[in-house]
C-alpha cells in the first residue's frame, strides 16, 4: 500500500502538442492519501480513463511522473506496479471455475497452496459466492461475473491500489445499490487505496471519502462530497454535483455586494474579483418571498416527493428552488433571496476566496 | 435472439430449394441410381442390389485410398491449425502492414486449384524449379515423380503453403475480437504467455477454429486437383486421395457401379465427421449465449 | 535496432507464400530457351512475349471471359436466392428449419468428385452442356450453401428491432429489404459474393466436366494446354500469373472484411 503522486503530470495523445487543446490532460500535481477510497467523476470524454490508464500502467504519460509511495513507477510496466483494477465489463476467465479465477492472481505470484486457499474462502464469502465456487465463470449472469472481477481485485493483500473503471454499468440497478455498499465495507475492512471511476454523481458521492471532479482534462476539484456541495471550486462543479446543479448568474461583484440586474445582494464578505464574475448559489439555499428581493417569474413546480423543485427565471437566467413539502408556493411570490452565507463567488469560472 | 414462429418464411426458402433440389437431389439420384444397377452395353441397365456396395466396402482399394485420405487429412490439420494459429497471434494488428499483410496471406486462397498445382509442379521440378534444384544443390535426393516420401511431402507442403492463410485469418478475426481488457487484466494479474494464450485467447478462438476445422477437413477430404496436377496420383497409388481415385474409376474406367457405390459411401463418411462437427458447434453457440 | 520476433515470423511466412509466387512470375518473363538452358533466378533475357501469346490468342483468352462469365453468373443467383433464404433462418424458426439449414450445409460438403458425372449426364439432358449458366448453377452447390450460412452469420447482428420499426413506419416487406435491410449488412454481401467468387473462380472439376469448348475455362484451357503441345512452359506460368490478377483485384476490395469474413461473420 502506499500513496500515490502525480508530480507535474500531464498526457497529450499527439507527439508534438502545441496549444491546450491537445492535451488529453493538462498538468497536474496531486498526492492521493494511503487507503483513501477516490472517485474520479466527470463527463464521458474529460480525461478520466486517461488518468486511471497512466496509473495503472497502460499509458505512459509524456510529461512529469507517477511516484507510488517513494518509488518513480513512470516507465514501469502494469504488472511491476502491483495494483488490481476491475474493469467496465466483467473479465473472468470463462474456462476456468470461479475458484480458480479468484486463486489466478495469487497463484500466478507463487503463493502458498494453504495461504491461497484461505484466502479465496474469504472473498468468496465477502462477495457472496461460497455456493458457486466449483462452477465454471461461463454461463454465470453478468451481475455473477462482475463479482468474480471485484473478488480478483481485492484477492491480494499487499495491492498498492485497486482501481475500478465504472464498474457497475452492465449491473441491473436494484444490484448496483448492494455492490457498492459492500465495496465500502470492503474498503473499511481491507483499507487499500481505491480509485472509482465514474459519470455517475451519486456513485461518486456514496462511494467516495474524496471525490476528484475532471473537466476538459483538468482536476477542477478534490474535495469531500460536503466540500464539493458547499463550496465549488469551479462552476462545472457547481453545475455537476447536485440535483438540479447549482444556479449560476452573471454579476458585478463590489466589495461585499454582488450587483444583478440594478438589485444589491449582499455577500456577507469582501471579495475583490475581475474578469467575467459569477454568483453561485445551490438551490437548496434560495427562498421565494413575495416582496424582498430579486424579482423572480414563476414558470413551474415539479413534485419529486421529498421535496419540490421550482423552475423560473431571475435576471434573464433560469434559477431552480427546492422547496421543502410543508412550503406554501403561491402566485404572489415574485421575488427570491438568497441566503447569503451559502454564495459563492466565481471570476472566470474559478471560485475566489473572500475575507471577513 | 428470440425468432418468431413463422411458417410463411418457407417461401423465403424456396427459391435456394428449388435450385439446390436441381443441382443436388436430382445427380445424387442418378448416383444412387446407378449404384444399384449394373450395365452391359450402353443404355441397358439391370438391379444389382447392393453387390456394388458389398463390393466398394470390401475393396482394398478402397481401403487403401480411405486411410490415404485420412492420413492426409489429419497430417495437414496438425500442421496448418497450430501453424495458422501462430502466425495469426503474429499478425500485425492496425493500419497500413496490417492491410498489406491481409492481403498477401489471402493471395494463394484466390489461385485457382490447377494453378496451384502448376505452381507447385514447377516449384518441385529439379531441373526449373526453386525448391527442387535447391535440395538438389543441397546434395539431397528429392524427385517428386518417383520418391511416395518426395511425393508426399510436395502435396503437404502445397496444402499448408495453400491453406494455412485460411485457419490464420480466422484465428485473427477471433484474436481482434478479444477486448483490450482481458490482456490488460491478465497483465495485472500477472499471467505468463501462455497463460493468457490458455486461459483467454484459445477459450476465445474456439467458436472460429471450429469453423477453421470444419472447413479445412471438408475441403481436405475432398481434395483432387492439387495433388492431381501435380503427382497425377503417383508415383504408383501413393497420393491417389478418394476424389482422384474415384474420378479414375468413374471416367476413366467407367465403372459406373461402382463408382456411384463409392461416391455415396465417400459422402456418408464426410457427412458423419461433419455432423458431428455441427452438433459441437451449435452446443458452444447456445453456451455462448446465456 | 531490435528487431521484434513477430515481424521475424511474418517475414518468413510471407517469403514462403510469396516465392513460389514469385517463380511463376519468374517463368513467365523468360523465353522458353533459358527456363530449359539453366537455373535463373530472374529473367536474364526479358520477353513479354509469353502473354502476348495468351492475349492475342482468342483459345487462351476466350478462357478467361468463359471464367468470369461464370463466375459472375454463379455470385448473382448465389445471392439472390441466399438473402430471402438467409433472412428466413435468422429472423424465423418454421417447421423444418434446423433439418434444412444442416442440410445445406451439407452440399457444401458434397466432393464434387462425386457430382461430376450425374452433372454431366443431367445438364446434357437437359441441352445446358457446355454453356456457362450450367457451370455457373453447378458451382451453386457448394456456393449457395456457404452465402446463405455467411449472410445468416452477418443478419444475425442486426437488431430484430430495426424490422420492427420498419414495419410500424409502413414499408412492405420488399422495399424494408431493399432500402433498409441489405446496406445493413452491405459487408456480408460483399464477403458472401467475395467467397462465391472465390470457391467458383478456383474450381477446376465440375468447370472442367461441363464444358468442351464454348464455356470452357482458363483453368480447363491451362490442364488441356499441359498435356497436349509438350511443354511450353513460359505460357503456362504467364496464363496463371494471369488467373491470379482477378483474385488479388478481389481482395484489394475486400480487404477491410476479410478478416471478419473468414469467420463468415461469427465474430
Amino acid at each position: 500500500m502506499a500513496q500515490i503522486t502525480l508530480q507535474n503530470l500531464a498526457h497529450s495523445y499527439s507527439a508534438a502538442p502545441k496549444s491546450d487543446a491537445d492535451y488529453a490532460l493538462k498538468e497536474m500535481h496531486h498526492v492521493w492519501q494511503d487507503g483513501g477510497a477516490y472517485a474520479l467523476l466527470g463527463a464521458s470524454g474529460c480525461g478520466k480513463t486517461t488518468l486511471l490508464n497512466i496509473i495503472s500502467g497502460l499509458v505512459r504519460p509524456s510529461h512529469g511522473r507517477v511516484l507510488f509511495g517513494n518509488t518513480d513507477v513512470t516507465d514501469a510496466p502494469t504488472a511491476e506496479r502491483n495494483i488490481a483494477q476491475v474493469f467496465q465489463f466483467p473479465v473472468v476467465y470463462d474456462t476456468m471455475t470461479v475458484r480458480d479465477n479468484l486463486a489466478f492472481p495469487l497463484r500466478n505470484r507463487g503463493m502458498d497452496a494453504g495461504y491461497i486457499a484461505g484466502r479465496v474462502g474469504q472473498i468468496a464469502k465477502m462477495i457472496g459466492m461460497e455456493d458457486k465456487l466449483d462452477r465454471k465463470a461461463r454461463g454465470l449472469t453478468a451481475d455473477a461475473k462482475q463479482k468474480i472481477s471485484l473478488g480478483r481485485g481485492m484477492v491480494r493483500q499487499d495491492v498498492n491500489a485497486i482501481l475500478f473503471d465504472e464498474p457497475l454499468t452492465v449491473i441491473d440497478p436494484h444490484m448496483k445499490w448492494e455492490l457498492r455498499t459492500q465495496l465500502k465495507a470492503l474498503h473499511r475492512e481491507l483499507g487499500h487505496t481505491m480509485i472509482y471511476v465514474t459519470h455517475d454523481q451519486t456513485e461518486a458521492l456514496t462511494f467516495a471519502d474524496k471525490v476528484v471532479v475532471m473537466h476538459e482534462g483538468r482536476v477542477v476539484q478534490m474535495g469531500t462530497p460536503e466540500e464539493l456541495f458547499e463550496t465549488p471550486a469551479h462552476t462545472f462543479v457547481g453545475y455537476f454535483i447536485g440535483s438540479p446543479g447549482m444556479n449560476l448568474l452573471d454579476a458585478k461583484i463590489d466589495g461585499a455586494t454582488a450587483h444583478i440586474a440594478g438589485h444589491a445582494i449582499p455577500l456577507g464578505k469582501n471579495y475583490a474579483a475581475t474578469g467575467r464574475t459569477q454568483i453561485g448559489i445551490r438551490p437548496e439555499f434560495i427562498s421565494l418571498t413575495t416582496g424582498t428581493g430579486l424579482p423572480f417569474t414563476l414558470r413551474r413546480v415539479e413534485d419529486v416527493g421529498r421535496h419540490r423543485i421550482v423552475r423560473g427565471e431571475a435576471a434573464g437566467t433560469p434559477i431552480n428552488i427546492i422547496a421543502g413539502e410543508g412550503e406554501a408556493i403561491g402566485a404572489d411570490m415574485t421575488h427570491v433571496t438568497f441566503d447569503a452565507a451559502k454564495i459563492n463567488v466565481y471570476a472566470d469560472d474559478w471560485r475566489i476566496n473572500g475575507a471577513a | 435472439m428470440d425468432k418468431t414462429q413463422n411458417n410463411k418464411a418457407w417461401f423465403l426458402v424456396l427459391p435456394v430449394l428449388v435450385l439446390v433440389a436441381f443441382s443436388a437431389v436430382i445427380p445424387l439420384m442418378t448416383v444412387v441410381n446407378y449404384s444399384v444397377q449394373d450395365t452391359f452395353g450402353q443404355n441397358d441397365f439391370f438391379w444389382a442390389g447392393l453387390s456394388w456396395f458389398e463390393d466398394a466396402i470390401s475393396s482394398d482399394r478402397l481401403h487403401e485410398a480411405l486411410w490415404r485420405q485420412i492420413l492426409f487429412s489429419v497430417i495437414i490439420l496438425a500442421i496448418e491449425v497450430p501453424l495458422g494459429i501462430f502466425i495469426a497471434m503474429n499478425m500485425p494488428k492496425s493500419g497500413f502492414w496490417a492491410s498489406l499483410v491481409l492481403i498477401l496471406m489471402a493471395l494463394p486462397l484466390l489461385i485457382p486449384f490447377n494453378v496451384v498445382g502448376t505452381i507447385w509442379q514447377i516449384f518441385g521440378r529439379g531441373d526449373i524449379g526453386l525448391l527442387g534444384h535447391t535440395l538438389d544443390a543441397m546434395g539431397i535426393d528429392y524427385n517428386y515423380t518417383n520418391d511416395p516420401i518426395d511425393a508426399w511431402f510436395t502435396v503437404i507442403i502445397m496444402d499448408v503453403w495453400h491453406w494455412t492463410s485460411l485457419v490464420a485469418l480466422l484465428a485473427y478475426a477471433g484474436l481482434q475480437s478479444i477486448p483490450q481488457a482481458y490482456y490488460q487484466a491478465a497483465r495485472i494479474d500477472q499471467a505468463s504467455r501462455w497463460s493468457v494464450f490458455r486461459y483467454i485467447e484459445l477459450p476465445k478462438l474456439q467458436g472460429v477454429l471450429l469453423i477453421a476445422v470444419l472447413l479445412r477437413f471438408m475441403d481436405s477430404f475432398m481434395i483432387y486437383t492439387e495433388p492431381f496436377v501435380v503427382t497425377g496420383g503417383g508415383p504408383g497409388n501413393s497420393t491417389t486421395f478418394l476424389s482422384i481415385d474415384l474420378v479414375k474409376q468413374a471416367t476413366g474406367q467407367f465403372d459406373l457401379g461402382p463408382a456411384a457405390a463409392f461416391s455415396i459411401i465417400y459422402f456418408l463418411v464426410i457427412l458423419l465427421i461433419s455432423w458431428v462437427f455441427y452438433t459441437v458447434m451449435t452446443n458452444l453457440d447456445k453456451q455462448e449465449t446465456f | 535496432m531490435r528487431i521484434k520476433s513477430s515481424t521475424v515470423v511474418m517475414t518468413l511466412y510471407l517469403l514462403f507464400l510469396l516465392i513460389p509466387i514469385y517463380w511463376l512470375i519468374n517463368m513467365s518473363l523468360k523465353t522458353n530457351q533459358e527456363i530449359t538452358s539453366g537455373f535463373t533466378l530472374f529473367p536474364h533475357t526479358f520477353t513479354l512475349a509469353n502473354y502476348a501469346t495468351i492475349l492475342t490468342d482468342p483459345s487462351w483468352y476466350n478462357g478467361y471471359i468463359n471464367s468470369i462469365i461464370y463466375v459472375t453468373m454463379n455470385v448473382v443467383i448465389s445471392l439472390t436466392v441466399a438473402l430471402p433464404a438467409a433472412y428466413a433462418f435468422s429472423r424465423y424458426s418454421f417447421m423444418g428449419d434446423k433439418h434444412l439449414f444442416f442440410w445445406l450445409l451439407t452440399n457444401r460438403m458434397a466432393p464434387p468428385a462425386v457430382f461430376a458425372l450425374p452433372f454431366f449426364q443431367l445438364y446434357s439432358s437437359v441441352g445446358l452442356f457446355d454453356t456457362h449458366i450450367a457451370i455457373a448453377l453447378a458451382h451453386c452447390l457448394f456456393n449457395v450453401p456457404l452465402a446463405v450460412w455467411i449472410l445468416e452469420g452477418f443478419m444475425r447482428g442486426v437488431p430484430k428491432e430495426i424490422d420492427e420499426t420498419a414495419y410500424i413506419d409502413g414499408y412492405s416487406f420488399g422495399r424494408f429489404f431493399v432500402k433498409i435491410f441489405m446496406p445493413l449488412i452491405a459487408s456480408g454481401i460483399g464477403v458472401a459474393a467475395f467467397f462465391c467468387f472465390m470457391f467458383s473462380w478456383v474450381e477446376l472439376l465440375l468447370s472442367r466436366t461441363l464444358a468442351t469448348v464454348n464455356a470452357k475455362s482458363i483453368a480447363a484451357t491451362m490442364t488441356r494446354t499441359v498435356s497436349a503441345s509438350g511443354m511450353d512452359w513460359g505460357v503456362l506460368a504467364a496464363a496463371g500469373v494471369l488467373t491470379i490478377v482477378p483474385g488479388a483485384l478481389v481482395i484489394y476490395f475486400v480487404r477491410n472484411y476479410i478478416a471478419k469474413g473468414f469467420a463468415l461473420g461469427r465474430v
